[in-house]
């Protein structure tokens, strides 16, 4: 797949890579073996019968191949985009052999793309069933949630705390990877399949879920809150100005629209020399980001060293050709500042040691240190699921981390679900999709049941 | 859409607004806020609920920057953008027998539905209020229907003691002695006012204003340090006790943003 110049996108927000052309796809679909015993579908979280999607691309049927799709992943356009398909569908490709597995990522994509390009609605029989479902939270768990409901015959309510539907894919995943009219016309196909959409509702707060229970008469409720609560590095002077955690500095550039020219009322300051501390998908994300604010250094502070970092090859990839600085084996021990204004990160340089629990070779501290100089600092390590509504719901049990407990998604009060981030710590888009897809299926043997 | 049902100006910077908002209105408590944008490129603005009915909220809102002067603008039966909420922890009321609010400028709005609280509770409620001038001082009346003694303080001198709500405060501890101290203003009043109450022995209640974004703990720029622990003022605040807040990195990040910066020096009371 064709991508944009790497020193010409690292000034806009104008998406990287470009997505196939119909003969692209049909080329690419042609390679494709269609395995008697697909080992692609096996590695697919959501199940997605991708040989017969692609045979479709092949057929030209781009229409068909998109319902194929859609019947175990609503929001191909997005999955396609955003999916980490090395390791999952592309990585158990049989293809590998020859080194190189079919772009089903990229043919996901142009599926998804080309039905949006004619604004096609999924004109779907719905048979009411009389029940109602709420859904917490209108990221990729909740939407998928909704949408299996929606289709088994539930009245589906989704409520969300924000000010603009689709949670991270909104807030978190910057344009460039996941531009946001995508997110805005999956919102609108579902709202259009009688998904009723509600903004400005926080659980936990402008209702709790014993009003939603008891006084909305809904007959479940499934929360997929995702995990939206930085984790912070702990160390001196976080308090500092310049100390961004990854959340706010996305979500002000992402969601308010933050720029420095000043286009929109939310502002952004991260002036020339950027360090963004982490090495998953979001610091990437972040260090990617902040070039494109115009920051002249940007440079990336990880712990462990490059085969360790946890964000996607393809986005490491694209970030070295940005120009972003990797600073690996470093770990972050004090912002330094002035007058609590951040002017400097000292880090420790680390080694690598033993395997640690993760099965990862430990990073341990040399003695030695370095101090960077810079104007912002950007903390992307990680998030766990914001407490709101387990605070706010008596009986809610979570784990020490924050996480809903379930068992198949059923939580410990009766008729609550949950699924995603919430329950499963940060992870991917489409595993979120998968559990809102199975905690549906788990909602609707319950309610037949009572 | 939210609409604005009512409008009352309370001087020329400062308005009143009841805004249509069941939401927000339903479960909301003393002490909590909600976040308003008013169009839809808007920026997220935290407000302190004054008070509520069954479907609709009052805030009042000083227009010092950008965003708080569009809100300015918006008249009666015009609708804004966004409005979510209730949002923050309630404030928690304390038994005590004998309470002083302390207020600077706008301050005293997020301070009337906590004083009125604890009146109907029971605790009997003196206020010291500060203004820039008599026009500045808002929600005196409203404060009168349940304060026994009301100390006014401007930096004019054109109504009550000429001088800072501190200077008031230093004469009536002289006298007079208190449970508690909540203090609600500039976060250089506040820090004057804990400092102040140290030294008396008294403990001081503030409500914190810092920066936000979503108001829910997703961004933690509205992280604040107390005895060097870190909470977040929208999900574990905006009430705190005041004794061991960093209010120094509190005003550094609060001046991160020159709007920020241009709010915090003509919010009254704050001479810095």
């Amino acid at each position: 797949m064709q991508t944009q110049d790497p020193l010409i996108r690292n000034h806009n927000f104008n998406e990287v890579a470009l997505g196939f052309s119909e003969n692209e796809a049909i080329l690419e679909a042609s390679r494709c073996l269609q395995c008697k015993n697909p080992t692609c579908i096996a590695a697919c979280p959501a199940s997605v019968k991708i040989p017969d999607f692609i045979r479709l691309i092949k057929e030209k049927n781009s229409r068909v191949a998109y319902d194929t799709i859609y019947k175990d992943n609503v929001l191909p356009a997005v999955c396609g985009r955003v999916c980490p398909q090395e390791s999952q569908c592309e990585g158990a490709c049989v293809l590998n052999r020859t080194g190189r597995p079919i772009a089903i990522g990229a043919l996901e994509r142009y599926v998804g793309d080309e039905s949006l390009k004619c604004g096609e609605c999924k004109d779907e029989k719905i048979i009411p069933n009389g029940k109602k479902v709420a859904v917490v939270g209108s990221g990729p768990a909740g939407l998928a949630n909704a949408a299996s409901l929606r289709r088994m015959g539930y009245d589906v309510d989704i409520y969300e705390a924000l000010h603009e539907f689709g949670g991270v894919l909104q807030y978190g995943i910057p344009a460039f990877r996941l531009p946001k009219t995508i997110v805005e016309s999956e919102v609108l196909r579902l709202e259009k399949l009688g998904i009723k959409f509600h903004k400005n509702v926080i659980i936990g707060k402008s209702l709790t879920i014993d009003q939603m229970k008891n006084e909305l008469g809904y007959d479940a409720i499934f929360v997929g809150t995702g995990a939206g609560l930085p984790k912070s590095l702990g160390v001196p002077g976080e308090g500092h100005s310049g100390v961004f955690s990854a959340n706010e500095f996305l979500i002000r550039v992402n969601l308010m629209k933050a720029t420095p020219a000043m286009d929109y009322p939310t502002p952004i300051r991260i002036g020339d020399n950027v360090a963004v501390i982490g090495g998953g998908n979001v610091a990437m994300d972040a260090a990617r980001v902040a070039k494109r604010l115009g920051a002249k250094n940007v440079f990336i502070l990880y712990r462990r060293d490059k085969s360790s970092l946890p964000a996607r090859l393809e986005e490491v990839i694209h970030a070295e050709e940005e120009g972003i600085i990797f600073k690996l084996l470093h770990n972050p021990v004090e912002f330094i500042g002035e007058n609590h204004q951040l002017k400097a990160v000292r880090c420790e340089k680390m080694e690598l040691g033993e395997l640690d629990s993760s099965g990862r070779a430990k990073p341990v501290g040399t003695g030695q240190y370095e101090t960077f100089p810079v104007d912002s600092a950007i903390v992307s390590i990680g998030e766990n699921p914001n407490p709101i509504i387990s605070k706010a719901t008596p009986g809610l049990e979570t784990d020490r981390k924050g996480q809903i407990v379930v068992n198949n998604h059923q939580t410990s009060i009766a008729g609550v679900f949950a699924g995603g981030d919430v329950v499963l710590g940060a992870a991917t888009v489409i595993l979120a999709i998968g559990e809102g897809k199975d905690a549906a299926i788990a909602i609707d043997e319950y309610l037949k049941k009572i | 859409m939210y609409e604005i049902i009512e409008k009352k100006p309370q001087n020329a910077d400062v308005d009143l607004l009841e805004i249509l908002a069941p939401m927000v209105a339903k479960n909301a408590k003393p002490g909590q806020f909600l976040i308003i944008r008013v169009d839809k490129n808007g920026e997220r603005i935290p407000m302190t609920i004054v008070s509520h009915t069954e479907t609709t909220v009052t805030i009042i809102v000083q227009k010092v920057g950008y965003s708080t002067m569009l809100l300015g603008k918006m008249q009666k039966g015009d609708a804004l953008e966004d409005v979510v909420g209730p949002l923050g922890m309630p404030t928690i009321i304390r038994p005590v027998k004998k309470v002083l609010g302390i207020a600077g400028g706008v301050g005293a709005a997020p301070l009337y539905p906590q004083l009125r609280e604890y009146a109907s509770r029971g605790s009997s409620v003196d206020l010291i209020i500060g203004a820039r001038n008599r026009d500045h001082l808002i929600l005196k009346d409203d404060f009168a229907a349940f304060c026994e003694n009301i100390h006014i303080a401007t930096d004019d001198g054109s109504i009550g003691t000429k001088g800072f709500v501190t200077d008031v405060a230093k004469r009536l501890y002289e006298t007079e002695t208190y449970d508690l101290v909540i203090a609600i203003g500039p976060l250089a009043m506040m820090r004057a006012v804990v400092e102040l109450d140290k030294k008396h022995g008294l403990k001081t209640d503030v409500s914190l204003n810092p920066i936000m974004i979503d108001g829910t703990g997703m961004c933690g720029n509205c992280r604040v340090s107390i005895a060097g622990k870190t909470y977040f003022a929208c999900v574990d605040g905006p009430d705190f006790p005041g004794d061991d807040i960093d209010f120094d990195e509190l005003l550094a990040r609060q001046n991160s943003y020159r709007e920020e910066e241009h709010i915090c020096r003509i919010k009254l009371g704050d001479k810095k």
